[in-house]
């Protein structure tokens, strides 16, 4: 059994520094790192490249990273939610790569599974194809994107094992998985850390091998960024 | 008379069919949910990761970890699933989703499709769009037949940055409801009371005009 707990949020973060490119799971503010981000705002590194499906909202998210101007180029497939965001977009201080959210999954899954490249049919004929390879395969046409590369993944789960295997819970899945092991460094984050044994094998999401490190996160606020409800 | 919202959403309903999986973008696609003909079983895919949405919850019930692509809190159904989003679009780009229904900004008489950008407004991105287009054998778009400058949005060519390539193949309007053929926008069916020259002059590409139009049946 690997040992993969790290005691604190501190800890878990160490060797981040400015310049870095990181991964952060989530959709919306369904399944992201609180932990990982609030000691990221702590350490105050600046010039990233946040690799994300969305940029959270004004105070929350990755909303708290752009408050103190942290980063410097966003990718993402969609994001509206955010004043500081636009701000700062159409100032020229933030660069933003919008990347069709399929192929984002993809280019996560490919670094995590040692696929240099892709073909897709997502934004075949649009400005995304802008400078990409395209190829042709059985008469439909493909364009070629590229894995990433990452310094750290911040991840959260809903359980994890100290051996670093982690469960999700709901919609709260989304890029989580696909980050794991899709950076240099993959940092998880969970709601409740058990002792080896104590998951069911069989209902593992993600394989420990792929987590470098695991805490158990704090003062989970979860907030619902849409809350619809049925009328009775 | 032009029909509203509720009533595209609910024309468009009577294109499900028994055991579709379907993907309902934001705005007017959702609504369709609350249509589905009876004796019917069709399952709602969200592509942030579920496939058996089912409605909003009650007050009390809703769940941070339970949401669908417009980051609303949802319910889900005996026998939903849930999924990463590498497998979401796996499932939509290797077409085993049978119908797409996304709204549009522009569609071409080619049926190119543009629904994420307008240049030099805020960009807010393409979320799961062009994946969606891109690979759907059966797209359907929900949208109205102009406007709000009361322009149509039915044009021979995009003006607007393209979303997809002819990949639209029935569009359902206020109006009506057309075809994507060789010919251009084949009129299908007109709503009720909508004259066949309103049509005409509220659609800027091609249009093919059969000789009976029926009016739309709900």
């Amino acid at each position: 059994m690997i040992n993969k707990t790290v005691h604190s949020v501190k800890e878990a973060l160490e060797g981040v520094s400015s310049g870095m490119t990181l991964m952060l799971g989530g959709f919306g503010l369904c399944g992201i790192p609180e932990n990982a981000i609030s000691e990221l705002v702590r350490l105050g590194s600046s010039d990233l490249t946040c690799i994300s499906n969305n940029a959270g909202v004004d105070d929350f998210g990755l909303g708290l990273l752009l408050q103190q101007k942290q980063i410097k180029t966003m990718i993402a497939s969609y994001v509206g939610e955010n004043a500081e965001f636009e701000q700062q977009m159409l100032s020229g201080e933030l660069e933003v790569i919008l990347t069709p959210q399929g192929t984002l999954a993809e280019k996560c899954r490919a670094a995590q599974a040692g696929i240099p490249a892709f073909f897709t049919p997502a934004g075949f004929g649009t400005e995304v194809a802008t400078g990409k390879e395209n190829r042709s395969f059985h008469g439909k046409n493909y364009v070629m994107e590229e894995a990433y590369q990452a310094d750290f993944a911040f991840v959260k789960a809903w359980k994890g094992d100290v051996t670093g295997n982690l469960i999700f819970k709901g919609t709260a899945r989304n890029f989580n998985p696909l980050m794991c092991g899709a950076a240099k460094v993959t940092v998880a984050e969970v709601e409740e850390l058990v002792p080896a044994g104590e998951l069911d094998p069989n209902q593992i999401h993600v394989p420990g091998i792929l987590v470098n490190r695991i805490f158990q996160g704090q003062d989970y606020e979860k907030r619902i960024e849409q809350r619809t409800l049925r009328n009775i | 008379m032009a029909l509203d919202k509720k009533d595209i959403a609910k024309r468009i309903a009577k294109e499900l069919k028994d055991g579709f999986y379907v993907n309902l973008g934001i705005g007017i696609p959702t609504l369709v949910a609350n249509y589905v003909p009876k004796g019917i079983q069709v399952e709602f895919q969200s592509e942030n990761g579920i496939l058996g949405m089912g409605p909003f919850p009650y007050e009390g019930e809703e769940d941070a970890d339970l949401i669908n692509a417009g980051k609303q809190t949802i319910t889900s159904l005996p026998g939903a699933s849930f999924f990463d989003s590498a497998m979401s679009f796996g499932m939509i780009r290797g077409k085993h989703v049978d119908l797409t229904i996304l709204g549009a900004m522009e569609v071409s008489d080619k049926g190119d499709i543009a629904n994420w950008k307008i240049p030099g407004k805020l960009v807010k991105g393409m979320g799961g769009a062009m994946d969606l287009v891109a690979s759907a054998d059966n797209i359907i778009v929900a949208m109205m037949h102009v406007n709000r400058k009361g322009n149509s949005k039915l044009l021979s060519k995009c003006t607007l940055p393209l979303t997809g390539l002819r990949c639209v193949k029935r569009i359902v309007t206020e109006l009506a409801v057309l075809d994507i053929t060789s010919q251009g926008f084949l009129l299908v069916e007109r709503a009720p009371g909508v004259s066949i020259q309103e049509i005409k002059e509220a659609t800027a590409g091609k249009l093919e005009i059969p000789a009976v139009v029926p009016e739309m049946q709900f």
